[in-house]
């Protein structure tokens, strides 16, 4: 059986890739090269909208459509990497930027190119200080080289990038708060439209894209939209870094197609369940998850975008937290819950006095001081938050609290029994 | 006089140079930081210099530092222990590991030993959920992180953060 080629996580087969000269070895700076001297910044757009690479930071929205919507009236463009990794169960750009950065910082660059942004912005969530001073030292290394700065490649495209680093604010990787964040204000959403591709940061247009998406750009401009197409499903084209977390046996990152089976990581590469239990449901985008029961149905399921809407629930950022049978559902809602209430930003209130209640009553259920009652208040108060908030996070806290009342509903009568 | 910008001048530049001129208010997150790096918080007198610093004031500097959790606005431990106990982690054991980690340090989460070396709070996900329980440790020289801990091994590093501490010379001058 030949070696499984990495194309993000090269660093597992390559030792050394975080170093310049290493990844220059790999063909490294070969795509951003080819993008500057080969291509107009439309084709850069073109191939990535072709190659249909969604963002890999949650949404899955198509990259290449939207760098598209920037305006050429208004300039200066900014590309911002967001690098704000918070969401629980998910590790996966971390190990980008520690293994393979330059390929992160590659991907940047041609983002960059493509909406013809001079200045990028790395945004880092505090807790990566040192992933922080690894990355400045590498961005100064490439200066040095003469991959950033002016006249790239003999060229009049010029491009400098900065760093950011955010202090503890789980909504600063929801796009618009980083923006505020990274303007020097507090880490909360703006009323949208309009959007960050036409009132971005500074009021500028700005493209805002995740670690992993970026990681993809040089090679779906050295090999093409079509060999980027090759793997994946037709409507989730390309590899995902899977974080695998929770009752599992092989916890950690697994970089496969999309469309792979829940089987198949959690049995196959993360070894199954722990000692001889059975596993009970699956959160597949983290703490945002819709509860799915470990159904064989389920199980069987491809990891992509549209079969897990299918399942009423949601790929995101790809954290699969694994749950087996001794876990109880309402202590599992109510961990979920308590980040929510922690990390709301406060501006909207569905979502904040929300959250606030969310968590009161699941305390309540979990220390066994709830009546009868309180099961169908919290599912009022997450209903009543439906559809109502300012953005994702606040949408996003109920998706547990209703699946595992819809699901596991006699957990909660339980919890409150013992 | 405002003394953080007499002290660190040209890194105050460097860290203005970031940002557009006209922008300087994006700098109050690395200010912060380097103000924090001084004496582990945030006071009253760094509120106000940042706000000189940047144009904006001292209020909604302490703002910042009220929404953002790796802010402080009064001292903690020389070190602070940080626990993730969200899902992932607390799947893996988290929970039970922070209950004993204070109590073999005989303090409450929250709380601070009795000689001001270690606080151990409990925080949101960090990231290492594959290798959990984890923590990170925050002091004046910035973050880093501890993964697949024991209790062991979390009190063996306290024993070496209190001996580092208490090395002859190496104790800073307050």
């Amino acid at each position: 059986m030949s070696a499984y080629a990495y194309q993000l996580l090269r660093h597992r087969a390559i030792p050394n890739l975080d170093r310049l000269e290493v990844y220059l070895e790999h063909g490294g700076f070969k795509a951003f090269r080819k993008a500057v001297t080969e291509m107009k910044p439309a084709e850069v757009i073109t191939e990535v909208r072709n190659a249909g690479l969604r963002g890999r930071g949650g949404a899955g929205f198509p990259t290449g459509v939207k760098w598209s919507f920037l305006p050429n009236t208004l300039w200066p463009h900014y590309v911002v990497a967001n690098a704000d990794e918070s969401e629980p169960g998910t590790f996966k750009d971390r190990e980008i930027l520690e293994g393979n950065p330059f390929q992160f910082l590659e991907g940047l660059m041609i983002a960059c190119y493509a909406v013809q942004a001079n200045l990028a912005y790395v945004y880092l969530r505090g807790e990566y200080w040192q992933q922080n001073q690894e990355l400045l030292k590498r961005i100064g290394e490439l200066e040095q080289a003469g991959y950033l700065g002016d006249h790239l490649f003999g060229s009049d495209f010029a491009l400098r990038i900065r760093t950011h680093l955010g202090a503890g604010a789980y909504i600063c990787g929801e796009e618009t708060a980083l923006l505020e964040s990274l303007e020097g204000r507090l880490g909360q959403p703006r009323l949208r439209p309009p959007f960050p591709a036409t009132y971005g940061l500074f009021g500028k247009p700005t493209v805002v894209n995740n670690v992993e998406t970026l990681a993809n750009l040089p090679g779906i401009i050295e090999h093409g939209a079509v060999w980027f197409r090759s793997f994946g499903t037709d409507k989730s084209p390309g590899v995902k870094i899977f974080s695998l977390s929770g009752r599992v046996n092989r916890p950690g990152n697994y970089e496969l197609p999309l469309g792979t089976t829940f089987r198949e990581l959690i049995f196959n590469h993360g070894g199954g369940i722990p000692d001889g239990r059975t596993i009970k449901a699956i959160l597949p985008a983290g703490a945002s998850s819709a509860i799915i029961p470990a159904t064989e149905k389920a199980l069987d399921t491809p990891m992509d975008y549209e079969s897990l809407m299918a399942l009423n629930s949601a790929l995101g950022s790809a954290s699969v937290i694994v749950v087996d049978d001794t876990v109880n559902m309402a202590w599992l809602v109510h961990k979920t819950v308590h980040f929510f209430k922690h990390e709301s930003c406060g501006k909207c209130t569905p979502c904040r006095e929300g959250t606030y209640w969310m968590e009161q009553i699941t305390r309540r259920i979990v220390h066994g001081e709830a009546s009868e009652n309180d099961v169908e208040l919290l599912n009022s108060v997450a209903s009543q938050m439906q559809g109502k908030c300012l953005c994702a996070l606040g949408e996003f806290s109920i998706m547990a609290v209703l699946s595992g009342l819809q699901h596991f509903k006699s957990d909660f009568f339980a919890s409150m029994r013992s | 006089m405002n003394q953080l910008l007499s002290q660190h001048t040209e890194e105050i530049k460097r860290i203005l140079d970031n940002y557009p001129a006209n922008q300087k208010r994006s700098a109050v997150m690395p200010l912060l930081y380097l103000a924090q790096a001084q004496r582990g918080y945030i006071n009253k007198q760094t509120l106000t210099e940042i706000g000189e610093i940047i144009g904006i004031s001292p209020t909604e500097v302490a703002s910042i530092v009220g929404f953002y959790t790796l802010f402080y606005d009064e001292a903690g431990g020389r070190y602070r222990i940080q626990v993730c106990t969200d899902l992932p982690c607390a799947l893996r054991g988290a929970e039970e590991f922070l209950e004993k980690l204070c109590a073999n340090l005989n303090i409450k989460v929250g709380g601070t030993t009795a000689d001001g070396l270690v606080t151990v709070e409990e925080v949101t996900c960090l990231a290492g959920c594959h290798r959990a329980p984890m923590f990170q440790v925050q002091d004046e020289h910035g973050l880093s992180y501890h993964e697949n801990q024991t209790i062991e091994s979390a009190m063996a590093l306290v024993e070496e953060l209190r001996n580092r501490h208490l090395q002859p010379g190496k104790e800073d001058a307050e």
